[in-house]
């Protein structure tokens, strides 16, 4: 690993990329630095992904959540290496484990997906072939990194079906995948992303097709597996009560770019972004006693060709006019820590947010 | 507004008549022993070699001016039974009453006057708009096919339906590709209130939105009832948006009601075992619950196939607390409590609170012990 690590760590020249290397697999496993993912399309630039970084530790899960268009599969995908080169202009760093994945080019990318890494993603209907058998994927998903006979791989395959809880898995090795249910679908494509044991696994909204007796089912699935492989685990979803229940770590995201970052519990309990208190007063809650109405975020989502000036979330604010001097419409505001660990993109001072918070928001969720 | 007013009283007018055959609050819907099963054929000649009972008998009302929350997982039967009570599908058996009127076989002719006061709403806005119509043509279409003129003219109408739903008038020559998901659940909106129904079914009207069009899509359609005396049915499977949205909910597994409750009640103490599991399931979004796996129930495997549902009480596959009894003898839809009823052998949070409750309850677990 070291030998793979000195020479990017030279070419890396900025201070951030060349700590999150030395850091190794100990302190930040993954490490993403000014993420931007743009596509070119007749349209216009459509940047996705505009400047997204964080970083995540081995055995922790981190959570981003947003809404459909604000990047959060574009950055997964991103890290997978899963992007056309041709189509999309990617830039930033993506450190795994003192590894630089930008940079390193398509094979060596090729061989870790699938290996360090694996993805399962939302419909695992599609993600399967309908033409291979469940056991034949996992077993091509295995051999591809591992010399083995095909017994072994067969062997081994079976294995991961009965650790993911499909019954009778010798008999279920042979059944395709319309002959699943969409809850044993989901366990078996688990199965075939933890063959190899990947250090890192990126679930993209994992339970969103699935029922809510079987998303439980799912999610504890892959607390367990998380516990047992102490992998880091990034969960994409647009679902807080999912994120709430499995990430340590917070990610909001909002047209391309991170607006809040943090522990679970800060932003949960003391979110400092107003797309933050949005996305929690716009969700009935189960938990709480019943309200009359909802809190919705007016408007809708900005598309990604022409993001609002300023302040991307501006239009749709209901404290824009709080900062003085327009400046939330001319400038883009920089992700600043709060508290330890906890970051914000909003113009407001944290007195004002805290006054907001205090006063008119907290009192309403 | 103006004809909206001029509708109201009428509506009202309406159920007089109505009201003398039943007690005090006189159902706007009425369902008795609901049955829809699919055909699966075989071969060239179609032989009909099973069945798949998505509906299986279900029995409830809808009051007026209520709003019904029906939840279930997927394959519940959830959707057929929506269908089912606008008469989209043909019922293979039991009844549907509206109004005091059978619409059960009622030929697509004879619906057509019927459809003025039962309209639907989709979940997919993509899929239940014409991409090739604009929003004029699809929100006036209601009026051209029943041969209404409204007052002051079709386009007129259209656009104070848009400006009723949030959107703009303007919005009357668009495409429905130019609008989001959100709007365009509005526009499906919008059309479903062209001809000032009754009863509004909304089969999952919020689940392909994202979370903060989804309050807004709930919190129109709460002002929408407000304004003008809907009736809403609303089917989903999200439990936390059910109970914002209902006034009573009916769970459903496997083609069965297994509880009807009032909101509260049904989220407090809930009867039936499913519905226990069902609620413990839902994600809560307050990290200090993480991990709290105590409280949780977790089902095992899957909702077995409506094909060749189980025997007996059609949970017993996956319940915890199944006996022998449950495997045999299928459980009745009994009132455990005031208005909440229930349909299992040993429910869970049994009131004690009238002796009639208690025998009934007491006598179908002493069945499941002796047994």
């Amino acid at each position: 690993m070291s030998d793979v690590q000195k020479p990017d760590t030279e070419k890396a020249t900025t201070g951030t990329g060349a700590a999150a290397g030395s850091a190794g697999a100990d302190e930040k496993f993954l490490s993403v630095r000014d993420l931007r993912i743009h596509f070119d399309t007749d349209d216009g630039l459509v940047k996705s992904v505009d400047g997204v970084s964080f970083d995540l530790k081995a055995g922790q899960t981190l959570g981003i959540v947003g809404e459909s268009g604000s990047g959060k599969s574009v950055t997964s995908l991103g890290i997978m290496g899963l992007h056309n080169s041709e189509r999309a202009r990617i830039s930033g760093e993506i450190w795994l484990d003192g590894e630089e994945l930008i940079g390193a080019g398509t094979e060596r990318v090729r061989k870790l997906r699938g290996q360090k890494m694996a993805m399962i993603f939302q419909d695992p209907l599609s993600a399967l072939h309908p033409y291979y058998s469940i056991g034949a994927q996992i077993v091509e998903a295995y051999r591809v990194h591992n010399a083995v006979d095909k017994k072994t791989a067969k062997k081994r395959a079976v294995e991961m079906l009965d650790r993911v809880g499909i019954p009778e898995p010798a008999r279920r090795y042979d059944d395709y995948p319309h002959q699943f249910s969409g809850g044993m679908r989901q366990r078996a494509m688990i199965a075939m992303a933890l063959v190899n044991n990947p250090q890192l696994l990126i679930a993209d909204e994992p339970t969103t097709a699935l029922d809510v007796t079987v998303q439980a089912q799912i999610l504890d699935l892959i607390r367990d597996l998380q516990k047992e492989f102490h992998s880091a685990v990034v969960i994409i979803t647009h679902d807080l009560g999912v994120v709430a229940e499995i990430a340590d770590e917070l990610l909001v995201m909002y047209a391309g770019r991170c607006i809040e970052r943090g522990s679970a519990e800060k932003v949960f309990y003391r979110p400092q972004h107003p797309y933050t208190w949005g996305l929690l007063g716009s969700m009935p809650r189960i938990d709480r006693e019943q309200t009359d109405r909802l809190v919705p975020v007016k408007g809708t989502p900005p598309s990604l060709i022409n993001v609002p000036s300023g302040c991307a979330f501006h239009p749709r604010c209901p404290y824009a006019d709080v900062p003085k001097d327009n400046i939330t419409r001319t400038e883009r505001p920089e992700l600043r820590q709060i508290t330890d660990g906890h970051f914000s993109a909003c113009h407001m001072t944290p007195a004002e947010r805290e006054r907001i918070w205090t006063e008119e928001i907290a009192p309403k969720l | 507004m103006t004809d909206l007013s001029k509708e109201i009283p009428e509506q009202g007018a309406g159920q007089g008549p109505d009201g003398a055959d039943g007690p005090a609050p006189e159902p706007l819907l009425k369902v008795t022993g609901l049955v829809k099963h699919f055909p699966i054929t075989k071969g060239v000649l179609k032989r009909k070699v099973g069945a798949v009972q998505a509906v299986d008998g279900l029995t409830f009302d809808v009051r007026p001016g209520e709003t019904l929350g029906v939840v279930g997982e997927s394959g519940c039967g959830k959707s057929t039974m929506g269908r089912l009570i606008t008469r989209l599908l043909e019922p293979t058996g039991g009844k549907v009453e509206f109004e005091g009127r059978d619409i059960t076989h009622l030929s697509t002719g004879a619906m057509r006057p019927m459809r003025r006061d039962v309209q639907m709403i989709f979940q997919d806005p993509y899929g239940s708009l014409n991409p090739r119509h604009t929003i004029g043509g699809i929100v006036g279409t209601p009026f051209k096919l029943q041969g209404i003129q409204p007052e002051g003219g079709v386009k007129k109408e259209v656009q104070r339906l848009l400006e009723l739903v949030g959107l703009s008038p303007e919005h009357y020559n668009r495409y429905p590709h130019e609008f989001s998901g959100g709007q365009r659940q509005r526009i499906g909106i919008a059309r479903a209130l062209a001809l000032n129904p009754k009863l509004v079914v909304a089969d999952e009207p919020v689940s392909a939105l994202d979370v903060s069009i989804q309050a807004q899509v709930v919190n129109l359609l709460d002002d929408l009832q407000k304004e003008l005396g809907l009736t809403y049915v609303i089917i989903a499977h999200d439990l936390s948006v059910i109970r914002h949205v209902s006034d009573r909910i009916a769970v459903m597994y496997l083609g069965k009601i297994v509880e009807l409750a009032d909101r509260t009640s049904l989220y407090e103490s809930p009867k039936h075992p499913y519905t226990k599991a069902l609620l413990s399931a839902v994600p809560v979004p307050d990290p200090s619950r993480r991990g709290g796996k105590s409280d949780r129930i977790l089902l095992k495997g899957d909702v077995p196939s409506p094909i060749k549902p189980p025997s007996g009480c059609r949970f017993h596959t996956r319940c915890w607390k199944a006996t022998e009894v449950c495997r045999t003898t299928e459980p009745p839809l009994i009132q455990l409590a005031p208005g909440h009823q229930a349909a299992c052998h040993h429910p869970e949070n049994v009131p004690d609170q009238s002796a009639q409750t208690a025998a009934v309850t007491g006598g179908a677990s002493e069945a499941g012990t002796t047994k």
